[in-house]
């Protein structure tokens, strides 16, 4: 055993065994392709891989093969294809992209995607609805939705003074135990009631443990950059959901982030300005993106992405043990509805954010892809400002699509993002 | 409360027409402010479907939010870049107060609308919801969720109106518009079975015109206009039968749906769709939200903002150019939407694979020229008859 407490082992590791872990799983993929085993296809909201787990499914995440296309600048081929096949140049990326790699049989720049023997769709994005409908064309698979009804407005996000939880409640629970049916019949498996059990448990060490990770970003320095270094825990926490393996990496990275805490270890070796992000990264310039931040000192100690795009998992939420699908029911329904919060009605979250992690700047990243994301943002950092004096960035651009990306426009707005910072502090100090 | 739109009052058709147009088009909303001026309250509603029954129930006004084709000068600094018009011209209507509502409802029909309620929350006092209509049509409990949730809109409504709803109340006027959803029925028919007494663009003002005013009114004027429509002296044309589809939400210019009049005969759409969502009458005995509910998911019309699986939308087009005897199809949808967008390559897809000529087009509620579109239409439709 390596001797962790010299921090030679443990710092760093959660990143190099975050990647590893993601590629082996991608690599199962490849390898239940060749196998012709069931995979679902499903989405980092709502994925349900508690129940697909149980009819030993593969999950795949179509959302995170077409980022990945675009971390390996090769989206624009796979866009190309899909508009050339038909699609809208205004509709999102992620979409077409797996459009064309459906229609390339699989081929990945990272290994081969299976096909979809199920749908799992969620109300979360109304997109991912329209692109179940594309699986349902193409292959004639079932698919099947689960609706989780959101929070009807911006003034009642306590989903405990609900009145109508319990009502949603029942509906999300009918949805579960018809899902199960359908689980049952396609694989022509029975249920295991004490197998969920069993992932459930999983699912809330990993849950726990990425709570605290978020948490402990408060540190200062930070201990991780919430854009790159988060993205990397978004992989494993969706990819590797209700595994042991996953929540054993979650809980070796509370160990580093504490240990590094603890002796004052941050992402950066000068932070000057701790920033919060809000929308999705840039993938088609992924490190550049962090780099035009980082090269100011810049760290995103948060992101509303590690709360949206976990599905929720950042509320940490326990599943009841001794009542599993109830348990499960609520904790659905919960989780998505606050991812779902992330997106619509995440005014007053980031506002706590800065309060709580001492923000000094928060990056708006609208994307042309996605309207989920994005719709409410400009107007979101209107009420920010009005509550805060805080500085803003409203910087559009696209998570896939590299022709709305402009490098060198970005680098000027961001550059003078950065020197009103500067002159903020500086009357700060002076009193002026 | 007094009638809010008279100018129709004991005129010929023609003129009844163009009162109705002059009223859809009219960007102060008069009908609407009247009512306000009345001392009415008011619902506003963004689109597809809001079940209208309960605010009618409470004395209030159902008005469709649906845009309109106004200079924004407000509410465009609260929206980025790639998105649809419609949202731009509702949330405008609100911040001048042309629209002047009590309560603000919105619905997860697409990524956009979602997102209203938080931004309506964050500029205005009064209530701004979302009502959740299921996702999950094909639930054996999506019913009773849906009569649940409508149930807990009427709550609100309740507080806004002042007053408890009866039901009573609620079937009352659920008969008021079961009886405006066969009119409308009617007009469609006409279009149907007689197109050439009745053009695209007149049906269209007479179904809008049912958002800006109190649904008695709206019969009454729909049962006066529709004996005079069927006895209209008008000539049948060498004109090809096409359906329209893309009209769902943002509304297309009325001039654009002229100049598909001048050269087809629409003889079906989906032109404000949810003003028709629901086929046939609802049941007034028994529980009258439950009723509503279930007509909303099993007695219903189809979009691309609901996920059905008894209803692939490629196949509902197809039914619909079959039921109508269209020779083909118009297949538009509004720049940035979403949804629309999709449905285009589904819905060219199928008709290709069933041989039904199409035209693919995309529109914007504020556009203005139209040459372009007249030109390619034409000949598109030259070379259906002279194939």
């Amino acid at each position: 055993m390596p001797d962790k407490t010299t921090g030679q082992e443990i710092v760093g590791r959660g990143n190099a065994e975050g990647g590893r872990l993601f590629r082996n799983w991608f690599d199962s993929l490849t390898t239940a392709k060749e196998r012709n085993e069931p995979a679902a296809y499903v989405f980092v909201m709502g994925s349900l891989q508690e129940i697909l787990r149980v009819f030993d499914y593969h999950t795949v995440f179509p959302e995170i093969h077409s980022l990945q296309m675009a971390v390996r600048r090769v989206a624009h081929e796979y866009l190309m294809e899909a508009e050339d096949y038909g699609y809208s140049p205004d509709i999102c990326g992620y979409v077409k992209a797996d459009v064309a790699l459906q229609l390339r049989g699989g081929a990945h720049p990272m290994g081969s995607i299976p096909k979809p023997s199920l749908g799992i769709l969620t109300n979360a994005c109304n997109t991912y609805m329209k692109w179940g409908e594309i699986w349902e064309r193409m292959y004639e698979c079932p698919t099947f939705t689960i609706d989780a009804p959101g929070s009807r407005a911006i003034k009642s996000l306590d989903w405990r003074q609900d009145s109508y939880f319990e009502s949603d409640r029942k509906y999300v629970e009918a949805q579960l135990r018809e899902l199960i049916a359908l689980c049952e019949k396609l694989t022509n498996k029975k249920f295991d009631i004490d197998k969920l059990r069993d992932i459930l448990g999983k699912t809330n060490r990993m849950s726990a443990a990425y709570r605290r990770v978020l948490e402990l970003n408060k540190s200062h320095p930070a201990l991780f950059n919430a854009l790159n270094e988060g993205t990397i825990y978004l992989g494993v926490v969706n990819a590797l959901r209700g595994t042991a393996e996953g929540a054993q990496y979650f809980e070796d990275l509370v160990e580093e982030m504490e240990y590094k805490a603890a002796h004052g270890i941050g992402t950066l070796r000068d932070e000057k300005y701790r920033l919060s992000i809000v929308g999705v990264p840039c993938y088609p310039i992924f490190r550049r993106f962090y780099e035009l931040f980082s090269e100011w000192g810049g760290t995103f100690v948060t992101s509303s992405y590690l709360w949206f795009a976990s599905g929720g998992a950042d509320l940490g939420f326990q599943y009841d043990l001794n009542r599993p699908i109830e348990s499960l029911s609520e904790g659905v329904l919960i989780s998505l509805r606050h991812a779902m919060d992330a997106m619509f009605f995440q005014n007053q979250w980031i506002v706590d954010q800065i309060d709580s992690f001492d923000v000094d700047g928060v990056v708006y990243h609208p994307i042309k892809s996605c309207r989920t994301t994005s719709t409410g943002l400009a107007d979101n950092r209107r009420w920010v400002m009005e509550s805060r004096d805080v500085a803003t960035l409203f910087i559009e651009s696209d998570m896939m699509d590299k022709r709305v990306v402009s490098e060198a426009q970005m680098k000027n707005r961001i550059d003078a993002f950065f020197e009103g910072l500067a002159t903020r502090r500086l009357h700060a100090q002076t009193g002026s | 409360m007094t009638p809010v739109f008279n100018e129709w009052r004991n005129k010929p058709l023609d003129e009844i027409l163009y009162q109705c147009r002059e009223l859809v088009e009219d960007t102060d909303f008069p009908t609407v402010k009247k009512w306000r001026a009345d001392g009415g309250k008011i619902l506003g509603h963004f689109q597809v479907y809001f079940p209208e029954e309960i605010a009618h129930a409470a004395g209030m006004l159902p008005v469709k939010l649906r845009g309109s084709q106004i200079d924004r000068k407000r509410a465009d600094s609260h929206f980025g870049s790639y998105l649809c018009s419609i949202v731009r011209s509702s949330l405008e209507l609100c911040l001048t107060k042309t629209v002047d509502i009590d309560i603000f409802v919105t619905h997860p029909i697409c990524d956009v609308a979602r997102n209203l309620a938080g931004i309506w929350g964050r500029n205005f006092e009064y209530p701004c919801q979302i009502l959740y209509l299921p996702q999950n049509a094909n639930s054996a409990y999506s019913v009773q969720y849906t009569r649940d949730e409508y149930a807990r809109v009427q709550g609100e409504i309740e507080k806004i109106a002042g007053k408890k709803i009866s039901d009573d109340a609620l079937r009352n006027s659920i008969r008021v518009f079961n009886e405006n959803r066969r009119l409308l029925r009617e007009v469609y028919a006409i279009k149907r079975e007689t197109p050439w007494l009745l053009s695209i663009d007149e049906a269209y003002v007479l179904v809008n015109s049912a958002g800006l005013m109190p649904r008695e009114e709206h019969n009454e004027l729909l049962a006066t206009v529709i004996p005079l429509i069927k006895t209209r002296n008008a000539k049948k044309q060498d004109k090809i039968r096409i359906v329209f589809e893309g009209g769902f939400c943002e509304q297309p210019p009325l001039d654009l749906l002229r100049v598909i009049g001048n050269s087809c005969y629409v003889v079906d759409d989906d032109l404000l769709i949810g003003l028709r969502w629901i086929l046939n009458d609802v049941p007034a005995d028994g529980d009258p939200l439950k009723n509503l509910a279930n007509a909303y998911i099993n007695d219903s019309s189809y979009s691309p903002v609901q996920h059905d699986l008894r209803k692939p939308k490629e196949k509902m087009l197809y039914k619909r150019v079959q039921d109508a005897g269209a020779q083909a199809a118009i297949i538009t949808a509004a720049k940035m939407c979403e949804p629309g967008l999709d449905e285009q390559v589904a819905y060219s897809k199928y008709l290709d694979e069933k041989n039904v000529p199409y035209f693919v087009s995309e529109f914007e509620e504020k556009m203005t020229g139209f040459d372009h579109v007249q030109i390619q239409l034409e000949t598109f439709v030259e070379n259906i008859l002279f194939e």
